[in-house]
């Protein structure tokens, strides 16, 4: 066994998820930032918009809680860890910086997944008819691992304050939600909000569950997918480099 | 002899202070090496350098013959860590922090299961092991924290004051393990301000000061090293006077302690066969006599003591 060879490090990533998962699913902001706010947003923007059809709104609430799930996890790992000192431990044991980083992404990508098919099967009971089935499942997947880089990407600054980073978080996040399509369709925005809408790969993926639950999209689904893709992969490489320059700040 | 670890002109600079400045030092196979030094003195900060937790400015550091900068995964599944301050998972519980440490070592399940049983019922933890750690005391963390870093067996253990505030019977436990796993091979590397448990414990120990190596040496030699000057201590079963004492060729002070008498002496061994001869000729025959060797404490005191500008 080489403990440094990439299946070995993938093999000891999925133990950190599989800890992450015990340990921080369950804590007090991980619940609040991930389902009750969502919810809360929804319900609020439901009471406000009765003349919308609920296929628009059921999609919105779907790319609202995965985006919301998939970055409540991760942002919150390394500084509660690190004020626990149990990164240290981490940082002592034969795993690398990379491996650690892609298990807490692994944890919250599960954590969005879940999350987000229980409101897939709302829609579905409330007679949404699912037409593009694996084309929303790719999507969830996706975006489950683009939104968790985000969420990872947001933990870079070395605090080992967690409500610092929960701030922070909650600062980018909901301006991301009002441009991507959520609240105001995209053929409805000035030609400025959809050149922000463009930037947020939150938009890419509303987009695909519309298309999913309604046959109606904005962007091809190939453009789509692929800006999903190109985010993810970015935003991966650049949380991964980044944490590997901030880790030792924090110990 | 192999060497464990090899530290190389290792520095780190924290803003505008140097904590450890070129520190150079090795530790043999089979050694116990204690790394002594007042707080602040960069003892933590060599220690997390060595373990990979932090990186060096510069200087290098290669451990069980890995660069720990260029093959940090390849070093560090060869050794295990015990910090100072215990760093279980308090929401699991001990046996799901050992099977998360077999796990990141890349053991078999099943080995993993054996080792931690077995670990657990040697450190007194086997009944608790289903309770979440931040039910447990202190002690009872610290004997967690020794069993999660021996899980893989490793050749060689970092420990951080790993007795610092502890109960005796935990202290007592901790350190007849580290024993038993030396007599087994396991090279120790102790940090610790206990100078007792380090005369006791260690092969050979280092002494860092201001973020610099000041001597390295066997505890005995250290002792010996600074103090030219020895002291004897008798006691005789009838009274004798001073006077006589400063008498007897050799020895060049006096000082009563209580039924005791302290002599200095630049010859021990001189001062001990004329106080024999005294004791016959003045029929006062010698109840107690100690050489009063100077103490580890001693020894870290004058080499860390800070001189005047």
């Amino acid at each position: 066994m080489n403990p440094a060879s990439f299946i070995e490090q993938v093999r000891r990533s999925w133990a950190i998820a599989k800890k992450d998962i015990r340990i921080y699913y369950f804590k007090g902001p991980v619940l609040i930032f991930g389902i009750f706010m969502p919810v809360f947003l929804f319900l609020a923007f439901l009471m406000g918009s009765r003349q919308l059809p609920l296929a628009f709104l059921v999609s919105g609430l779907v790319g609202m809680t995965l985006f919301f799930t998939a970055t409540a996890v991760s942002p919150a790992i390394f500084p509660w860890e690190g004020q626990a000192k149990t990164l240290e431990r981490l940082a002592s044991c034969p795993i690398t910086i990379e491996a650690i980083v892609f298990g807490d992404m692994t944890a919250s990508i599960l954590f969005g997944i879940g999350i987000t098919l229980v409101t897939v099967v709302i829609g579905l009971a409330l007679g949404l008819p699912l037409l593009h089935g694996i084309t929303l499942l790719v999507a969830i997947f996706l975006a489950a691992c683009c939104f968790s880089a985000i969420g990872m990407l947001l933990a870079v600054p070395p605090t080992n304050v967690p409500s610092n980073i929960m701030m922070l978080s909650s600062l980018i996040k909901f301006p991301l939600v009002f441009i991507s399509g959520i609240f105001i369709p995209l053929d409805q925005m000035p030609p400025w909000g959809l050149g922000l809408a463009a930037c947020s790969p939150l938009t890419y993926f509303t987009d695909l569950v519309r298309y999913s639950f309604t046959d109606a999209h904005f962007f091809p689904v190939p453009v789509d997918i692929s800006a999903l893709a190109v985010f993810t992969a970015a935003f991966t490489a650049v949380t991964m480099y980044l944490h590997k320059r901030t880790m030792p700040k924090r110990m | 002899m192999t060497v464990m670890i090899r530290a190389s002109d290792l520095t780190k600079v924290f803003g505008s202070n140097t904590a450890v400045d070129h520190v150079s030092f090795d530790v043999d196979e089979g050694e116990i090496f204690g790394f002594l030094g007042p707080n602040g003195a960069g003892k933590t900060t060599t220690t997390r350098m060595l373990t990979g937790v932090i990186l060096p400015d510069a200087g290098t550091a290669t451990v069980l013959g890995h660069d720990i900068r260029s093959d940090p995964v390849l070093a560090k599944q060869g050794f295990g860590v015990v910090p100072e301050t215990s760093n279980a998972y308090t929401d699991l519980t001990a046996w799901q922090n050992l099977m998360l440490m077999g796990e990141l070592y890349g053991l078999e399940r099943t080995r993993a299961m054996q080792r931690s049983s077995d670990l657990l019922g040697m450190l007194g933890l086997f009944e608790r092991k289903d309770q979440k750690v931040q039910a447990y005391s202190k002690g009872m963390k610290q004997r967690l924290i020794l069993a999660m870093s021996l899980l893989h067996e490793p050749k060689l253990l970092f420990l951080d004051e790993p007795t610092s505030g502890l109960d005796v019977q935990s202290t007592q436990m901790i350190l007849a393990l580290l024993r038993d796993l030396n007599r087994q091979g396991t090279t120790i590397f102790l940090t610790t301000h206990n100078m007792e448990e380090a005369n006791r414990l260690c092969h050979r120990v280092g002494i860092i000061r201001g973020g610099s190596i000041v001597a390295i040496d066997a505890p005995e030699k250290l002792k010996m090293a600074i103090e030219r000057v020895h002291r004897i201590e008798v006691s005789f079963d009838r009274e004798v006077p001073g006077d006589a004492l400063e008498g007897i060729p050799g020895v060049t002070g006096v000082n009563r302690t209580g039924d005791k008498w302290q002599l200095t002496a630049d010859n021990q061994y001189e001062v001990i066969r004329s106080l024999v001869a005294f004791s016959q000729q003045n029929a006062a025959s010698i109840v107690t006599l100690n050489t009063l060797a100077p103490s580890l404490d001693d020894a870290f005191l004058r080499l860390t003591e800070v001189t005047g500008p």
